[in-house]
């Protein structure tokens, strides 16, 4: 059944463990916003989550909604050798998004052929569940024509 | 220039190898000690006198094995480096500070790799296979952040930071067939190599693209095989049999420019760790960048060696591509030869270990492409965080 082939797939597919230093990132992501850590002392956005402030030092932070918006930095299409959970997606892309709030999130562009990447590309994150408990962060081709650094 | 409490106190003085092959039937148990064996026959030194050893973290071969094979010596120094690559030439800087501390007199530092599926320790976490094939299914740590969207394996976090030079300053398919051709010219001067068959431009650019911008001609080749090498006191090296490998310089640095590519791009080029690495190498020797004769570069990828030629100041930032043109690397006319074995993309790739074994004969004057009085060596470790790196000089 196709159903049962997706979830082998999805079962194969490395996921997060959430701790507790990601819980809320992957709470959010579920209900479909990208929240990220902000120092609450110098006002710098990070990612991945950490309970510090690279900038700082501040260990006072909150978790703020990100507009989900960004560019693409740097990319590679992946055609093998893969994982076996994603060698039917081959072949894929990778790609660094530079989001507005500046950081470097690792994710894909879906529904993206290889030669329809370019650098400063704008993008737009999408939630993609794959349990009940992981959501993916992934982008798509910015849906407005504005430019989403604006 | 700064004097270093490591600077000319130690020296590689034994270079011991196996055969290299895509697959060999030998554990790496078995390959370890041949290769140790022929590092102490290279020296003069009978096994029982090492008294310390340093590995990489992931060497599978540990204290305990290589105890029960040294005829019963007694270690008094151990210790291991890590981060795969970038710890290639940091086991050396650590053994040459534990020398200047006279924690040990004999280091031994190696690698023994069976990643063909014939490992007799199975399928492990660093053997047996490639290492990405074994990730766990749950995933708590870092790599949670790329791993989940198909980001599985060096090839492809280095396909991406290769993609990014390639966007800010446009080097080209053309620049990585440099690199290629060059390190496989030297291979094919080289018995122990193990793809010795010249390649062209056209070859490069036929081969399949593995993840972009990267082929498989810009990948180094999976192998089997040992290195170790063997690290005393320079005042004792003048007994032994071989010209000794001064360590003269050595530096690490680890910094927030992680592998893990969320964190890669967050910090400048001048605060990567191999240009850290590079502005402290050259504080403490005695030598400036033009009077290297010779260079090692960690070469898991061409494009990681156009890279490190900026790292390490050997072409300002953006114009490693046009440095490696028209031979730029190549034995005996290049502005600067590097990876004269034929490097990981050609000889073999034993984590790096077999490109400074190849520094230590250029010191020696033994080398299948020889540099003519070749006085000084750079060999690095790999171009992301943490890394380190030594240069070698003639005593
Ligand atoms: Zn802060």
């Amino acid at each position: 059944m196709a159903g049962e082939e997706r979830s082998f797939v999805t079962r194969d597919i490395p996921l997060p463990a959430p701790t507790p230093d990601t819980a809320p990132f992957y709470e959010a992501a579920r209900r479909g916003e990208l929240r990220l850590q902000r120092c609450s002392d110098c006002g710098m956005f990070r990612h991945y989550p950490r309970p510090a402030c690279p900038r700082c030092l501040s260990r006072r932070f909150g978790w703020e909604r990100a507009s989900g918006r960004g560019t693409v930095y740097t990319w590679t299409i992946v055609r093998g050798p893969t994982l076996p959970a994603f060698e039917s997606k081959l072949p894929y892309n990778v790609v660094d998004v530079l989001l507005e709030e500046g950081v470097h999130f690792v994710s894909e562009v879906l529904d993206c052929k290889p030669e329809e990447l370019y650098a400063g590309m704008p993008v737009e994150a999408v939630f993609v569940p794959v349990t009940d408990e992981i959501t993916l962060v992934k982008f798509r081709k910015a849906q407005s024509s504005s430019a989403p650094s604006t | 220039m700064r004097r270093s409490a490591i600077r000319d106190k130690a020296a590689i003085v034994g270079i011991g190898q196996t055969r290299f092959a895509r697959t060999l039937e030998a554990s790496e148990y078995e390959m370890a000690v041949e290769a140790i064996w022929n590092a102490c026959e290279d020296a003069g030194i009978s096994p029982r006198q090492i008294d310390g050893v340093v590995r990489y973290d992931i060497e599978q071969i540990d204290e305990e094995q290589l105890l029960s094979v040294l005829g019963n010596p007694h270690l008094r120094f151990f210790s291991a480096t890590s981060w795969g690559g970038g710890g290639s030439a940091s086991v050396l800087v650590v053994a040459a500070a534990a020398i200047a501390a006279r924690l040990a007199e004999t280091i031994l530092v190696y690698r023994a790799r069976a990643r063909g599926k014939r490992s007799s320790y199975g399928p492990g976490k660093h053997q047996g296979g490639r290492y990405w094939e074994k990730i766990p299914n749950v995933l708590p740590g870092p790599n949670q952040w790329h791993v989940p969207h198909g980001l599985v394996a060096a090839f492809q976090e280095m396909a991406m930071i290769s993609m990014r030079h390639r966007i800010e300053y446009g080097t080209t398919d053309d620049q990585y067939a440099d690199v290629a051709i060059a390190f496989r010219y030297h291979a094919s001067r080289n018995p122990a190599a193990v793809m010795r068959t010249p390649i062209t431009r056209e070859d490069h650019h036929r081969s399949r693209m593995v993840s972009d911008p990267l082929r498989l001609l810009d990948c180094n080749i999976e192998t089997d095989g040992a290195v170790a090498l063997l690290v005393t006191s320079v005042e004792r090296a003048r007994d032994l049999r071989q010209p000794p490998a001064v360590i003269h310089a050595g530096a690490m640095a680890a910094g927030s420019h992680h592998i893990r590519l969320p964190t890669f791009f967050e910090r400048p080029f001048e605060e990567q760790s191999p240009v850290r690495v590079a502005r402290e190498l050259f504080a403490q020797a005695d030598c400036r960048r033009e009077d290297i004769d010779c260079a090692f570069f960690y070469d898991f990828f061409t494009s990681m060696v156009i890279l490190a030629l900026e790292q390490y100041g050997f072409a300002p930032r953006g114009e490693g591509g046009p440095f490696v043109e028209n031979g730029g690397l190549q034995w005996p006319r290049g502005r600067l030869v590097c990876n004269t074995n034929g490097g990981q993309l050609s000889e073999a790739f034993i984590h790096g270990f077999n490109n400074t074994a190849e520094a230590v004969r250029q010191i020696r004057g033994t080398s299948t492409s020889q540099v003519p009085d070749c006085e000084f060596v750079l060999v690095a470790g790999a171009n992301t965080d943490p890394t380190g790196a030594v240069i070698l000089r003639r005593l």
